[in-house]
């Protein structure tokens, strides 16, 4: 199975990553390589087979919901990429 | 100066606590061997003048029964550090600097060491050369323009050259060992769930695990007391009795049944490290243990399982940089675009190439093809170790299937780069522990390395192993300086 260049723009719209056409041939190229690699695992019947999906197979603790930091609103709000050193700001969403 | 940095870090540990050397002057001899070193590109951000000054507080006041009594240390810049900037080796985190430790550095600085400062590193640890860095290429010392392996890439070549006495890497599928290798050092892989997770820069969260990367065994095991601790910060930290690892090295290895597995008998692998593998069987028989053949049938699909899964977590983690709250900011006409510039420019190829893969394999129609076909073969690889365990305590292998190239050498097929892992990802999928120690050489003079592989938590064992194998081999690097200026 091949990755055409339109599943290469809709996987880069559903990433989240603007590519030009020039990239996105690139990326047909890579990708289709990578996946002929990954296509072997075909081979392999796993249909009795049940998936790991973490090998801490554990069941997740509860603990309390504490505070265990405060006050540090400025220093978080220094690694903001905006000027505005009150809010986080992104581009306006609401017409 | 020159015999400070020839030190192994518990050699220089002995010194500090009888007051043959001070933190400064320890201090001072690494901090000015890495000026000298710019030209490897090691570091990212140095802290070098606040590491003086803590060397001096220690010196005054400091407490010599700390575990790392005033070491100076360099870490691989994927743990989060306060207050210094902390990048993954991206451009997205190039201006990120973290309001918290991650928990073992926290560790690191608790038992007395002093940070020097935050080496390179494959962007986000997606690598195996450190080529993939926004801050460009490291250079290995073991050769001009030799790859030093990734993605701790800077933390081997910064060891290797003597510009830390020790450090701390990442291992998501092999980035601590296959460096570790391809440098002439040694790196261990904990057990997942024996180290904290919490502050790391997440790659692929079910298989990250950080580790010791340092001169010899002892100092692994030294590193490891210190940095192996349950965090409850860490919803995957297990609470499990850990060992005295230094203090209870044993180089008895007697009886010990070390398995050899057929299938990493891989085509097109160098003669040399069929025979490098062959002298490691020959010496372990040599100390007393008993050589078993084992199988582990599905090792040849892990490495494509291993690129469904770390991928895919991949793409999940790195949702997050969205140039909202911290990082890298392009613009945009509108939100959606203004995220979508932002992880055009901000992620390098290698980053973004793993994020399609990811979000490819997660998406409507494909999960069920991609991950949870995945997700069962890497059930299929776990139950072939358990299987092994049953009449094996460990497992030797090499580390590698060639030794470190050239820069550049294969940087166009992706594939190729990928393959470069083939003995350190099956590690990764089960969970185990695991270590790469020097053991050879090329015909090149670049180091080889042998890799064992133990059973969960049973670290104690494969450094027990290591250390007796370690002792006979008594490998030497040798660099001759040649990136001094």
């Amino acid at each position: 199975m091949s990755i055409d260049l339109k599943t290469i723009k809709h996987i880069a719209k559903l990433s989240r990553i603007s590519i030009d056409d020039k990239k996105a041939k690139e990326l047909e190229k890579d990708l289709n390589s990578i996946f002929e690699f990954i296509e072997a695992l075909n081979k392999v019947d796993t249909k009795k087979v049940d998936p790991l999906t973490s090998i801490a197979e554990t069941s997740l603790k509860l603990r309390g919901d504490e505070v265990k930091t405060k006050n540090i609103r400025e220093q978080i709000l220094k690694n903001s990429p905006d000027e505005n050193k009150d809010f986080f700001v992104v581009p306006k969403v609401v017409e | 100066m020159s015999d400070i940095i020839n030190l192994t870090l518990s050699a220089l540990i002995d010194k500090i606590k009888n007051k043959e050397l001070s933190s400064q002057e320890i201090t001072k001899a690494y901090i000015a061997r890495a000026e000298k070193s710019k030209n490897l590109n090691t570091y990212i951000t140095t802290d070098f003048e606040n590491a003086i000054e803590k060397a001096k507080k220690f010196d005054e006041k400091g407490n010599f029964d700390y575990k790392l009594p005033g070491v100076p240390l360099a870490v691989k810049d994927l743990f989060c550090t306060n207050n210094l900037k902390t990048t993954a080796g991206s451009k997205i985190l190039s201006n990120f600097i973290p309001s918290y430790e991650s928990t073992v550095t926290q560790h690191l600085w608790d038992e007395g060491a002093i940070l020097l400062g935050k080496l390179n590193c494959d962007e986000f640890a997606m690598g195996s050369s450190n080529e993939t860095s926004f801050f460009g290429n490291v250079e290995s010392p073991v050769g001009k323009k030799v790859v030093p392996g990734g993605s701790s890439g800077g933390s081997a070549s910064a060891l290797a050259a003597k510009l830390t006495p020790a450090t701390i890497g990442t291992d998501t599928g092999g980035s601590i060992r296959q460096p570790a290798s391809f440098t002439g050092t040694v790196g261990l892989k904990p057990t997942y769930g024996s180290c904290s997770r919490y502050g790391i820069v997440a790659f692929a969260s079910s298989l990250d695990q950080a580790g010791p990367m340092t001169h010899d065994v002892s100092d692994a095991a030294l590193m490891l007391d210190v940095i192996s601790k349950y965090d409850t910060k860490d919803s995957t930290s297990v609470n499990f009795k850990r060992g005295d690892y230094f203090k209870s090295l044993s180089s008895n290895i007697k009886g010990k049944k070390i398995g050899i597995p057929k299938e990493y008998r891989v085509d097109g692998m160098p003669k040399e490290i069929e025979s490098l593998w062959q002298d490691g069987i020959t010496l372990l028989k040599k100390l007393g243990s008993k050589i078993i053949d084992i199988s582990l049938p599905h090792t040849t699909y892990a490495l494509p399982a291993y690129y469904i899964v770390a991928p895919a977590e991949a793409s999940s983690n790195l949702a997050r940089y969205d140039g909202v709250k911290y990082g890298y900011r392009s613009q945009g006409e509108n939100l959606i675009s203004m995220y979508e510039n932002t992880r055009s420019e901000g992620f390098g190829d290698e980053v973004k190439r793993r994020i399609m893969i990811g979000t490819y394999v997660l998406s409507s129609g494909y999960y069920d093809a991609y991950y949870l076909k995945a997700q069962k073969i890497r059930r299929l690889i776990k139950n072939d170790f358990d299987e092994a365990y049953k009449s094996v305590d460990a497992i030797l292998t090499p580390s590698t299937p060639s030794s470190a190239f050239k820069i550049g050498d294969k940087t166009d097929d992706p594939v190729s780069m990928y393959l470069n892992d083939i003995f350190t990802v099956p590690v990764n999928l089960s969970g185990l522990p695991a270590i790469s120690i020097p053991a050879g050489k090329d015909k090149n003079n670049y180091p080889l390395g042998l890799q064992l592989i133990g059973k969960a938590f049973e670290e104690q064992n494969l450094l027990n192993i290591s250390y007796s194998m370690e002792k006979e081999l008594n490998f030497k690097n040798n660099l001759q300086d040649w990136w001094i200026k």
